[in-house]
């Protein structure tokens, strides 16, 4: 096919966004078809479980977020989805870290991939926020005496005016909006990552 | 070099072979899902009801009258707290020149005397005389005579006794002061305090830190999170109530505070919060830091994950 440019379309702005993506991300790398064989060790598929479950964590806080925070505490299908919003994150932590540590160990931020492990790192900072957010908009016990507790830590680190744990308010945007929408966010960002560079070649393999 | 050809030669030699990355995330799709509505459905989800101010009052007023003249004579934790809430000194943390505390300033102010026992004293006095009338008692007497009254009644609370809900104390020098805690304890095992804290100019609000602190200045509220193993000491801030599993990956934050110097230190939070912040950044920046981004390769678990070829 002829890659002749529209005259009209030199100095594209949209142009150069379209080519550079196709040129970093080709739909091919996007969606392979064949991956090399060590991508099939039981440790690539951690990373798989964990973006399933906070599938079913974000679908699950939708549907409480969707009826209302005292929903949870005064029917029995509120519970169930609370529930199920309870132990997904208690899953999806699990995942995550078992990804961490698989990582690690195979050094997996090797061959140009140190920013993948950088936007790894900041997921599971951002998930510890999320959940701590979450924890603190039980609007139960636990939650009471997680922030009567946990706001000495935000005092004494100088922004605990600005991020009130004893703030129900405050801690449930953060929980349903922010937090998850960073969250979400640089899960595309890692995945895209993953997907541009490829699969790091196992450690017992590669050069020292 | 355009990323096609970068695997390409980043893969050069490596066996390739059919792979669904789709199937693979349908599959742990499935297997999340079934995971999930099993322990859903086998354990439910923990939610003890919150403590209200209530529920305080009612089950152990003679430690609710303790908290509430410690709020007035300026010795509860809240009232001499610091920032954000005053200018108290009693809980201001700082590892050196770090005072991120006192940096801050206060920007969430509470006057726990004023906004815990008088202020919501004076609302319930409209149409009760006998309450205004001591009230107005305690606000007209100077501050050493407030303070003899406050210590005597503390004193007596040592021995005070409950009969049908209310505090008994032997007869003593206490002012107005028995009168206003009667009256402050009958407005909370109402339930009236715990609407008039969580009140504001407002009328709707989300803000909880006025019953909250009022709450952590007692006894009780500590007392119920050490029969749910939630105290610091018990590693609390992992656990959960009941059998539930908390907030686990919280165990290297919570260790801290089981260890010297963490554990003996005024400043413990801010020590642990500055330590978690720079073994975060250490744990971001592993790829650049020699010595760290080796450990894999001293540590050969690795051959777990991959045992090769896979040429």
């Amino acid at each position: 096919m002829s890659a002749a440019i529209d005259p009209e379309a030199r100095g594209s702005w949209t142009l150069a966004l379209r080519r550079y993506l196709l040129r970093r991300l080709p739909p091919e790398h996007l969606l392979p078809e064949r991956q090399p064989a060590f991508v099939r060790s039981w440790t690539y598929v951690l990373g798989a479980i964990t973006l399933a479950s906070l599938v079913w964590v974000v679908i699950s806080g939708a549907v409480c977020a969707f009826f209302g925070p005292q929903w949870w505490h005064v029917s029995p299908q509120g519970r169930f989805f609370n529930s199920l919003h309870f132990w997904g994150t208690q899953v999806f932590f699990v995942f995550m870290v078992l990804h961490l540590w698989a990582q690690f160990f195979g050094a997996g931020w090797r061959d140009g991939r140190a920013l993948t492990w950088v936007t790894g790192v900041l997921l599971f900072v951002l998930s510890i926020g999320t959940a701590f957010t979450g924890y603190l908009s039980q609007e139960n016990f636990d939650s009471q005496w997680i922030g009567v507790n946990a706001k000495d830590a935000m005092n004494g680190a100088g922004i605990g005016a600005f991020f009130n744990v004893l703030n129900f308010g405050q801690m449930y945007g953060l929980h349903v909006l922010l937090l998850p929408g960073g969250l979400l966010l640089f899960v595309a960002v890692h995945l895209l990552l993953v997907r541009m560079r490829g699969v790091v070649r196992p450690l017992s393999e590669t050069p020292r | 070099m355009s990323a096609a050809r970068d695997q390409e030669t980043y893969y050069a030699g490596v066996r390739m072979v059919p792979y669904d990355l789709v199937k693979e995330l349908a599959l742990a799709l499935l297997g999340t899902a079934l995971l999930i509505l099993v322990l859903a459905t086998a354990f439910s989800s923990p939610d003890v009801p919150p403590v209200t101010i209530q529920s305080w009052a009612q089950a152990d007023p003679v430690g609710f009258e303790g908290t509430a003249v410690q709020e007035l004579q300026g010795q509860s934790t809240s009232a001499q707290y610091g920032p954000p809430y005053n200018h108290g000194t009693g809980s201001v943390q700082s590892f050196g020149f770090i005072q991120p505390q006192e940096w801050a300033g206060v920007h969430l102010p509470v006057d726990p005397a004023r906004d815990f026992v008088l202020q919501p004293l004076q609302t319930a006095s409209a149409g009760n005389p006998q309450l205004a009338a001591a009230l107005a008692r305690y606000r007209a007497a100077s501050p050493s005579q407030r303070s003899r009254w406050l210590d005597a009644y503390a004193h007596a609370l040592d021995k005070a006794t409950v009969r049908a809900g209310q505090v008994v104390v032997a007869p003593g020098s206490y002012g107005p002061v028995a009168e206003m805690l009667s009256g402050l304890l009958t407005i909370a095992r109402s339930g009236g305090l715990d609407g008039q804290l969580r009140s504001s100019t407002r009328f709707y609000q989300t803000d909880f830190t006025r019953p909250l602190l009022f709450l952590g200045d007692g006894d009780y509220f500590a007392g119920l999170a050490e029969k749910q193993h939630l105290l610091g000491s018990q590693w609390g801030m992992m656990n959960e109530t009941g059998s539930y599993p908390g907030q686990t990956w919280l165990w290297l934050y919570t260790m801290w505070y089981q260890i010297p110097p963490y554990n003996s230190s005024s400043s413990a939070d801010l020590l642990v919060v500055l330590t978690m912040g720079v073994l975060t950044v250490a744990l971001a920046l592993v790829p650049f830091i020699p010595g760290l981004r080796d450990i894999p390769r001293w540590i050969p678990v690795h051959r777990l994950i991959w045992r090769g070829p896979s040429r």
